[in-house]
């Protein structure tokens, strides 16, 4: 077989068979898979959840991770914060004519071990070769469904005043360690990306208190973003307090040196949970057993007053208001 | 020392408020001349935690703020030229000129390409030896010092498509003409941490000596301000004026030599436009004649039409600190960060955005 992607392997002819066979189906094998029919046929039982994402990030590997990693925590994540068991994946490539099969094979494997550390399986997927220049190396797009547990209500829009606002941990690494190798941009941190599949972690949430009212992934557009999306869809006002905020110290000084805000910094492993006030405690508690949320901390809380509205304590004592990302910080982050 | 993390201790801010509060008895009114401290002053809530005697007021230090519309049109006026690829600094991208943006002209079609540094714009040109390069050198003393390395660099390495449409300006004489005014009465002027860095305190010293009015040098974390305000409030109350560094681990009172022999080699002193300000002079870097083979201005025809100024739209006064945000008819309802229509709005630096993005008047 040859080393780079050609156009043929997107042909459906033998080549493209082959690529499939070897590099995909081995790969991630699994019954489902393994008959290579059309769909994936499975029985569901209960509320199922269902989801799609396009992973277009550049550059294709980052410090602690890479693009195949990220469309599963990516679509996983999407589901837990439904509060979805998440079960089963696709996996769609677009792949630009001349990439390197080992490239391929390095994400393919990734995308094994992060389905794997998650517990779901990728069942029906898809491979198409564009001509060069037509996309950059490589882009993925993962769907995916999962079941909600009876008696789980979680939505965005479930927020309530006196709620608490819980983060599992310190803001901003992902969007900081993928610009970090950015062509043009590179610096030197020992920064990783936090990409990290949190159905685990949200399943454990959930055995403390079912009452959980809304879960959100802050990724592009930051922990800014998702509050302020949380607050607009709850119709409730949110207040978070600037020092209770996670940041590491190097994600403090990339974002002075770049002129962006932590708060607005793009995440791939953090979840903001909004609970009951008298769950609060032992959802935290559940948080600090699991390794992608050792830093759980409350940040804030929700309120009744100006709904919509998103304020910060900031570290000074004084207020002042966080507003919704404008623009894009940086393209492509994930 | 870690840098950031001690600048923006609750504790020591505390402190601070506490001996400004205690400390201030005269009333005053502060100008912060530079986008980055209006900013910081923004982000972390300063102005509530200031006792009533003491008045904060954003000044003209932004740079793409106090860029004038027919210097705007010019750099989308190159943009149109076939075979110019312009590079820019990002957020010049967005800034409403009279009729366009170089956001719009690049959607229909024009080379725009955003770079992080002067020298991405030198590997451009290397890049495209058949089409010429021209950066946008907007920026104060701490920009035009890597544009003239950028110039000798290119000389050096005989890249004959790199050009620079040189709008740069110099700090000092825009304070000279604001006070000249009459418009604002200050009793203290926050001078910017990073120009002050490349052109160090004695410029600064006319406004002390002449206008009598406390000059303290800050840097840009929130503790930095306060410390500012209270040299200050110091100065104010003692019945002093004089000019201090607060920002001691960025400034020394000489500046810069090695950053400001750089610009003196490639730029000569010219009058420049301000918005809101009109022409002043000595307030611009001109290309010197030597270096004229890569000063946009003198290799490309460029026809702009007479420059317009947006209906309603009061940067300037803003700009000149007579007028704030929140006076302005048009801030956050026609005019948003999503569609600017003056350029206060746009830069990270200006008052309008900081105002919209951090609450200002509208409370947090």
């Amino acid at each position: 077989m040859a080393d780079k992607i050609l156009l043929a392997h997107g042909s459906g002819g033998k080549l493209a068979h082959d690529l499939v066979e070897k590099s995909f189906v081995r790969a991630l094998a699994n019954p489902l898979l393994d008959k290579l029919d059309d769909s994936a046929v499975f029985d569901v039982s209960g509320k199922m959840a269902f989801t799609t994402d396009s992973y277009v990030v550049s550059p294709i590997f980052f410090p602690g991770g890479d693009i195949g990693k990220l469309a599963v925590c990516g679509t996983v994540n999407d589901l837990a914060t439904s509060g979805a068991r998440p079960m089963y994946l696709s996996l769609s490539f677009i792949i630009e004519e001349g990439l390197s099969l080992k490239e391929l094979e390095k994400v393919v494997n990734s995308v094994r071990a992060t389905a794997g550390e998650a517990g779901v399986e990728i069942v029906t997927g898809d491979t198409k070769v564009v001509t060069r220049g037509s996309a950059d190396k490589l882009f993925i797009n993962t769907a995916g469904v999962g079941v909600i547990p009876e008696g789980v209500n979680i939505s965005g829009s479930n927020a309530k005043p006196g709620d608490k606002v819980i983060l599992n941990g310190a803001i901003g690494d992902h969007g900081i360690a993928v610009v970090s190798k950015r062509e043009g941009l590179s610096f030197a941190t020992k920064l990783k990306s936090d990409c990290a599949p949190l159905g685990g972690l949200v399943a454990d949430m959930l055995k403390a208190s079912p009452n959980i009212h809304a879960l959100r992934d802050p990724t592009r557009g930051g922990l800014a973003t998702s509050l302020n999306e949380l607050a607009q869809q709850s119709k409730v006002s949110i207040r978070i307090e600037e020092k209770e905020i996670p940041v590491r110290e190097e994600v403090l000084a990339a974002c002075e040196m770049l002129g962006f805000d932590p708060l607005y910094v793009a995440n791939e492993g953090r979840m903001i949970a909004i609970v009951p006030p008298e769950d609060a405690d032992k959802v935290l508690k559940a948080m600090h057993q699991k390794k992608n949320a050792n830093d759980a901390a409350i940040i804030g809380e929700v309120g009744a007053e100006t709904p919509g509205r998103v304020a910060m304590k900031t570290v000074l004592g004084s207020s002042r208001i966080v507003d919704m990302m404008v623009g894009d910080l940086l393209p492509r982050i994930c | 020392m870690k840098y950031i993390t001690e600048f923006r201790s609750s504790e020591l801010g505390e402190g601070l408020v506490a001996r400004i509060q205690q400390r201030s008895k005269k009333k005053a009114r502060f100008m912060e001349f530079c986008g980055g401290h209006t900013v910081t002053i923004f982000r972390y809530g300063i102005r509530q935690l200031l006792p009533s005697t003491i008045e904060m007021v954003s000044g003209p230090g932004c740079p793409i703020c106090v860029t004038a519309n027919a210097d705007l049109d010019k750099a989308i006026a190159l943009s149109q030229i076939p075979g110019v690829i312009i590079a820019t600094f990002g957020d010049m991208l967005k800034v409403p000129g009279s009729r366009s943006s170089l956001e719009k002209a690049k959607a229909e079609g024009a080379e725009v390409q955003t770079v992080y540094s002067t020298m991405d714009a030198l590997d451009i040109a290397g890049a495209n030896p058949d089409k010429s390069v021209v950066f946008l050198g907007i920026g104060f003393e701490t920009t035009a010092p890597t544009i003239a390395a950028s110039i000798l660099q290119a000389e050096e390495k005989g890249i004959k498509n790199y050009h620079v449409l040189s709008l740069h300006k110099v700090c000092p004489p825009v304070i000279r003409a604001l006070l000249d005014s009459g418009e604002v009465e200050l009793q203290g002027l926050v001078c910017p941490g990073h120009v002050s860095a490349i052109i160090g305190s004695h410029p600064w010293e006319f406004i002390a000596r002449e206008y009598g009015i406390p000059c303290v040098i800050s840097g840009f974390e929130p503790l930095d301000i306060l410390q500012c305000v209270e040299m200050l409030v110091e100065q104010v109350e003692k019945g002093e004026s004089r000019v201090e560094i607060a920002y001691k681990r960025g400034v020394r009172p000489e500046g810069n030599q090695i950053a400001l022999k750089l610009m003196e080699r490639v730029f000569e002193p010219s009058p420049a436009r301000w918005r809101g300000m009109g022409e002043i002079a000595g307030s611009g870097l001109k290309i010197r004649s030597k270096y004229q083979r890569f000063d946009a201005e003198a290799n490309f025809d460029i026809k702009t039409a007479p420059a317009v100024e947006h209906k309603g739209c009061i940067c300037g006064d803003i700009l000149r600190g007579v007028k704030t945000p929140a006076d302005c008819k048009l801030f956050a309802k026609a005019c948003t960060p999503e569609n600017p229509i003056g350029p206060c709005m746009v830069s990270a630096e200006g008052s309008c955005s900081a105002y919209y993005l951090y609450g200002g008047e509208r409370g947090g």
